[in-house]
């Protein structure tokens, strides 16, 4: 019997839907596919934020596993052992251990007057290895102006942009750059009371806070400044062999003991804690928006199955009056609401998949901490497709029900 | 076939109560002709929507084809007219976005019909009533007069056991309401039984009986 009203319900929505009104129908998806995108790009667009900034904090700051001092320590004690380690571990492709630490950082000393304030900012230091920084971060492909360092450099650094007035509109007390500095412009930088004179070698542009904020030197010569001894370092950028899995990788060097004298983390570990509450709280916000957009497009498909079927109830009056099962009006109904529901979506798949996707790879949202692209894996799109092909069955048979239990007399003479 | 018994029914609306039929006792034999007639506003088709069970009466019983209607529950009374009834409204009843054959093989699909014979059927139906040339027409692209035929056509297509029809020569000129009125006395010769209202004389007089009606009553019936 089910199967018989299906059928019926099929060939009663076939005509319905060939011989509609070509603008109605055409509104109808139209509201369709405008409730499709709002449900699939603005979560996505929110959270291709975020992703954007996730995605570059990796990729230029942590590699896939960072180590760093322990909260209450300044170093990795014993990293040469560390290191060691990790050239003895076939999961690593490549890693680059920093030091780093606070330095004030002033310019324009020489010009100075008495009466003038200094020209400063505080920044923080880090040392490194060139070629393996490179290797780990592509730190060189972030030159804005003038050239990367060489392990031979020397008193030569790379100043990030945010440090440079000249790059930074924001003029605010407790913000300070340094002006008038540009690559060839020598600075001076202030390591626990020593001073030193050091040229600007290049300027660094990226989104990520301690790239555009830092300041980047050889390692041997920064460890020199901070009068160390030692050979332990702040930190180790660690970039796996492809396939290797970041948290497993992790496990083992929990295994080797390497939690004993540092913080071990993933990439995901170490994303700074705002970018985790913001990931959380986008979210929210995208899926608040979209229910409203299902909730809206929910009342679009009741109102207009309901039209439909008032106008038509005569029809489905004389149907039930030649014996048609009201099961298989409904289901009539049941089937143009998907039909309306199926071609919205069909087109915002198109949409996103072959237009918007691209366009936003192509031309990303400049956000102040990110390069947003529009995020949408195909498992969350059906998933939300197949949401509102439900709230549109759910639309669209209440009031086609409505209707079709009218009595069935009344709605062919037209009586209340 | 039909049997009807101290028929009442009443519409209330608000305070005032309108009584339409004022108890009815009627019965029509397997394969009759009967013809009811009456003034307008008499009550005719108000007593054929009991009987087909488009309607239920505010009091009495109806037994068609040996089962009382008031134990059939609305899914079962759908059915009952799918099967067992056709029935041509006055003007026309048809589905405007089916094209002349589906209009016709709709309640055929409905009885699980297999496609195939379903569109054969009602073929031959809508052949035999001189349609066979406008059977993918859509109702607004036909004269009255054939869209009255393709409503006949639908409810004779599965030879129901009985057909009713509420003046089917209401919007016809003579020659098309002659068609009409030959074809129901070849499928009274058929052995079909017919139930049908109507204004004129002159084709009551077709019908074995005529069944006068005048305010919610049956005044006369006359054997021809
Ligand atoms: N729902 C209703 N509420 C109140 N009165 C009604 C209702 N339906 C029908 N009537 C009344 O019942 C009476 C009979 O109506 P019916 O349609 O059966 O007449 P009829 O004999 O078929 O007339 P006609 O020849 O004009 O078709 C009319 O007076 C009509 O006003
Ligand atoms: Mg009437």
């Amino acid at each position: 019997m089910f199967l018989l009203n299906l059928k019926i319900g099929f060939f009663l929505a076939l005509r319905q839907i060939r011989r509609a009104n070509v603008w109605t129908t055409g509104l109808i998806v139209f509201v369709m596919v405008l409730t499709f995108l709002n449900l699939v790009v603005v979560s996505g667009i929110l959270v291709g934020l975020i992703e954007g900034s996730i995605a570059a904090y990796h990729a230029q700051y942590t590699g896939d596993v960072i180590i760093s001092n322990l909260n209450n320590k300044k170093y990795i004690e014993g990293s040469p052992n560390i290191i060691t380690i990790l050239k003895n571990m076939d999961d690593v492709k490549s890693f680059t251990p920093r030091f780093s630490t606070g330095v004030i950082a002033e310019a324009n000393y020489q010009t100075k007057k008495d009466t003038d304030k200094a020209n400063t900012a505080s920044a923080q230091l880090i040392g490194i290895n060139p070629l393996a920084e490179d290797e780990v971060t592509g730190l060189s492909n972030h030159m804005l102006e003038g050239s990367y360092l060489t392990p031979n450099d020397y008193d030569k650094i790379l100043i990030g942009y945010f440090l440079l007035k000249q790059y930074v509109t924001i003029d605010s007390p407790d913000f300070s750059a340094l002006e008038h500095v540009y690559v060839g412009s020598k600075i001076r930088l202030t390591i626990n009371g020593v001073t030193r004179e050091v040229t600007v070698k290049g300027i660094l542009k990226s989104k990520v806070d301690t790239i555009r904020r830092g300041l980047f030197m050889v390692d041997s010569e920064a460890r020199e400044l901070m009068g160390r001894q030692d050979n332990n370092v702040s930190e180790i950028a660690i970039n796996l062999k492809d396939g290797v899995d970041p948290i497993t990788f992790k496990q083992k060097l929990l295994l080797a003991g390497v939690d004993k004298s540092a913080k071990v983390q993933t990439y995901a570990d170490a994303q700074p804690q705002f970018l985790k509450d913001i990931v959380n709280t986008f979210a929210t916000l995208g899926n608040f928006l979209s229910s409203i957009g299902l909730v809206v497009s929910s009342i679009t498909i009741f109102i207009v199955i309901f039209i439909n079927a008032l106008t038509r109830r005569k029809f489905i009056g004389i149907l039930k009056g030649i014996g048609i099962n009201g099961k298989a009006i409904e289901i009539s109904y049941i089937f143009q609401s998907i039909f309306y529901a199926f071609l919205g979506s069909a087109i915002g798949l198109v949409l996103v998949y072959l237009v918007l996707v691209p366009l936003f790879r192509a031309h990303p949202i400049d956000f102040p901490f990110s390069d947003g692209i529009l995020v949408a894996p195909l498992a969350g799109t059906l998933v939300r497709m197949w949401l509102l092909i439900v709230s549109t069955i759910i639309a669209g048979y209440i009031p086609s029900r409505m209707i079709v239990r009218k009595n069935t007399l009344d709605s062919i003479l037209g009586r209340n | 076939m039909i049997q009807v018994k101290n028929l009442v029914k009443s519409f209330k609306d608000g305070q005032t109560e309108t009584k339409v039929l004022k108890g009815i006792d009627f019965q029509a034999q397997q394969g009759e002709f009967i013809a009811i007639m009456g003034r307008s506003g008499a009550g005719k088709s108000t007593f054929l929507y009991q009987m087909s069970l488009l309607d239920f009466p505010t009091s009495g019983e109806i037994i068609i084809d040996g089962e009382h209607s008031h134990n059939m529950t609305s899914e079962q009374k759908t059915n009952f007219r799918l099967t067992k009834c056709g029935y041509v409204f006055q003007d026309y009843a048809l589905l405007p976005e089916l094209t002349t054959i589906e209009n016709v093989v709709l309640p055929l699909l409905m009885q699980n019909i297999n496609k195939k014979d379903a569109y054969q059927k009602a073929k031959e139906a809508l052949v035999r009533i001189k349609l066979g040339h406008r059977l993918k027409n859509l109702p607004s692209q036909l004269s009255g007069g054939e869209q009255q035929r393709v409503s006949i056509a639908r409810a004779i297509a599965n030879h129901p056991k009985i057909l009713f029809a509420d003046e089917p020569t209401a919007n016809l000129d003579n020659e098309s309401s002659q068609a009409v009125m030959d074809f129901f006395l070849q499928l009274h010769k058929e052995g079909q039984t017919i139930i049908m209202v109507t204004h004129e004389e002159q084709y009551a007089k077709l019908a074995q009986k005529i069944v006068k009606i005048d305010d919610g009553k049956i005044i006369s019936q006359i054997q021809n």
